[in-house]
């Protein structure tokens, strides 16, 4: 523990050795909040980043330095970690490339007292204090069913369109999709297909279903490669209004299927809400105003309050809604 | 009798894609209708493009890996382009493709003629450079359909006499190639420098140069296909195409191009691509499970190959029959 102290002290005084002169005394008590992304020009990302940037100009003291490798590798992750580590930073916010890869350089990061989070895309519960979920799978598996139920008041046949067989992510939510049908006694899921998150094949996959079930309603794509995918097929086979394609993409991709009405609607998580809840969590764990742990309920500023579960993760909001009203206001952003 | 082989050899290829199509047939009947085998022929069109291009290569004893990242930069580059300049004349954007996919074959070409590198290799590492520039130039970001304008995307899909423009570009590469291959210098070039370097270098063929041009068709073509593919589906970003070179050398193989150079048609990447065209496309509509559509596609590609290569083994001419006799 002297140690520790003695090491801070040490480096304390080289970091204002190194601010001598540069009259940036006052940036000691700037909370430095890193947000590690999977990898740069994502727009998704850039969109986090945005409202990471609301978060710290609500906050006031914070600076976001926005960062990341160049591809999605988490070998590129652990080198940009490293050298936050040594820039000594207050927190780490990640979205990560790999479950388990990180986890020693975060550790090595949380040793050195630096906040560490993950979310979007989590780490192994041992190298990081909380995760943070842009939703959760049941609401996702809820979610994408009701969008196709809710421009079905009859009822109809359905199909999914998945990215491969073995993604998790779209696994699980298919899963907890299934377990809500109960509630849609109408509507009747007549197949799953894969499109291996390919644009050739998912759109001739799409084609497929529309010509194996001619009565076929709706289109469910819980990937942003097959949703755009299926309404360029529905558009091709002059299925348009019959039809109906949905499931989670982004707006920028969608805005083209939302005007040629192949999609009515569709789902995404909104990304500057999270990047906004992940510095907010991220500022809160740093200053010590709350503490990360198994059921405890940390404030996200105007997202509410992220309530953390058995493995210290939790969930922001349900899937925010896109249609034909907000399209062209979300199109440019992301 | 060898021109009568191959002629033999294709027809064998025909036959299975009918025997396919009957397969097909008695578990979906719809997809034997002939609206939907224009569709399928127009589905495949992109590969049938890639397959003449990468033919071409072939025959002269090399290989090109790059053509999938080819097409996905130069189909970027035309998106970008549209979504920046959206009055671009559409005949304006398919000669630059076709131009720019045309150089990045030359560079391939020009490292395998003057550096004598392996074309394997240089493949492989221009498929990485060429992907890394689409990150570079797009910075990851996407494309997208309210991006390009109307008339880049209606283009490819525009019929013409009961056909869409992407199939006619076929066709017409298909019937292009075949007078190239056999009725012009170059296309004989090619046969004579696959077929036999040193004799074709005693003959006064320049193998190397040879090789260059058929780097350079096969850029050329990939770009065009660049620009069609980006608006058949009205979307551009790093990883369109991911994997196609295979799929692209598997028609070439399977349309009974020698991987050792100097024997193959174009007929015969025609029905090589067609082939795992209809594959693709009934796969879906089949039923079949989707755990086993790939070790299906693999299968297909499988027996081609072997029978290909039971083709092969009595390609032998025999020159002494004496000889031939006596042992």
């Amino acid at each position: 523990m002297k140690r520790r102290n003695f090491t801070k002290f040490a480096t304390g005084l080289g970091l204002a050795a190194s601010l001598m002169g540069s009259a940036a005394f006052a940036q000691d008590d700037t909370v430095r909040i890193a947000l590690v992304v999977k990898a740069l020009g994502i727009g998704f990302f850039e969109a986090a980043a945005e409202g990471a940037q609301e978060a710290a100009a609500e906050l006031g003291n914070v600076e976001i330095i926005y960062t990341g490798p160049t591809d999605t590798t988490a070998e590129g992750q652990i080198e940009v970690i490293n050298s936050l580590i040594a820039q000594r930073v207050d927190a780490i916010a990640v979205s990560a490339n790999d479950t388990d890869a990180l986890v020693p350089a975060l550790r090595r990061a949380m040793d050195r007292g630096i906040t560490v989070i993950s979310w979007d895309s989590g780490v192994a519960p041992e190298g990081r204090q909380l995760h943070l979920n842009p939703s959760s799978n049941p609401l996702i598996g809820n979610m994408i069913i009701k969008l196709a139920a809710d421009q079905l008041p009859d009822g109809g046949q359905v199909a999914l369109l998945s990215a491969t067989t073995t993604s998790t992510n779209q696994n699980i939510w298919i899963e907890e999709m299934m377990k809500v049908m109960d509630q849609y006694p109408d509507i009747e899921v007549v197949s799953t297909v894969y499109g291996d998150d390919l644009a050739d094949k998912s759109y001739r996959e799409a084609t497929g279903l529309m010509q194996t079930y001619p009565d076929l309603s709706a289109i469910i794509a819980p990937t942003s490669v097959g949703i755009v995918a299926a309404a360029r097929a529905v558009e091709d086979a002059g299925k348009v209004g019959q039809v109906n394609v949905t499931g989670l993409g982004l707006p920028s991709e969608m805005a083209g299927a939302i005007e040629s009405g192949a999609s009515q609607s569709f789902a995404i998580w909104n990304p500057i809400d999270l990047g906004y809840s992940a510095a907010y969590l991220s500022y809160m764990l740093a200053t010590d105003q709350a503490e990360a742990g198994p059921g405890a309920e940390i404030p996200m500023g105007r997202m509410g309050t992220l309530t953390l579960d058995d493995n210290s993760e939790g969930a922001m909001a349900d899937p925010f809604v896109y249609d034909a009203s907000n399209i062209e206001e979300f199109k440019d952003i992301f | 009798m060898i021109r009568r082989a191959i002629a033999s050899r294709e027809m064998i290829l025909l036959g299975a894609i009918v025997l396919l199509l009957g397969v097909i047939y008695t578990r979906f009947p719809g997809f034997v209708a002939p609206n939907n085998l224009i569709r399928v022929f127009n589905d495949t069109s992109p590969l049938i493009l890639l397959a003449i291009g990468q033919m071409i290569v072939i025959l002269t004893r090399c290989i090109d890996l790059s053509v999938a990242a080819n097409l996905a930069l130069t189909g970027m580059v035309v998106a970008m382009l549209n979504a920046a300049m959206p009055d671009l004349p559409i005949i304006a954007i398919v000669i630059l493709a076709m131009g720019l996919g045309a150089l990045l074959g030359m560079v391939n070409g020009v490292l395998v003629w003057k550096l004598q590198i392996p074309p394997i290799v240089v493949t492989l590492g221009t498929m990485t450079i060429f992907r890394g520039l689409i990150f570079v130039l797009s910075e990851g970001r996407w494309v997208n359909s309210h991006q390009m304008s109307a008339a880049f995307k209606a283009f490819p899909r525009s019929t013409v006499l009961g056909l869409p423009m992407l199939s006619w570009f076929a066709i017409l590469a298909v019937i292009l190639f075949t007078v190239i291959m056999s009725r012009t210098t170059l296309g004989r070039a090619v046969y004579a420098v696959g077929g036999n370097p040193h004799a074709a270098t005693y003959t006064g063929l320049d193998v190397g140069r040879t090789q260059f041009w058929a780097f350079t068709i096969s850029g050329a073509l990939a770009g065009l296909t660049g620009y069609l593919w980006v608006s058949r589906y009205a979307v551009a970003y790093v990883d369109i195409a991911g994997g196609f070179e295979l799929d692209v050398v598997a028609a070439c193989v399977i349309g009974g191009i020698s991987i050792a150079g100097g024997v193959g048609t174009v007929a015969g990447a025609l029905l090589g691509a067609l082939f795992l065209g209809v594959i693709k496309n009934a796969l879906p509509v089949v039923n079949v499970s989707p755990f086993w559509q790939m070790a299906i596609s693999g299968a297909a590609i499988i027996i081609a190959v072997a029978f290909n290569a039971r083709a092969n083994r009595t390609r032998g001419r025999i020159i002494l029959k004496r000889a031939e006799h006596a042992t």
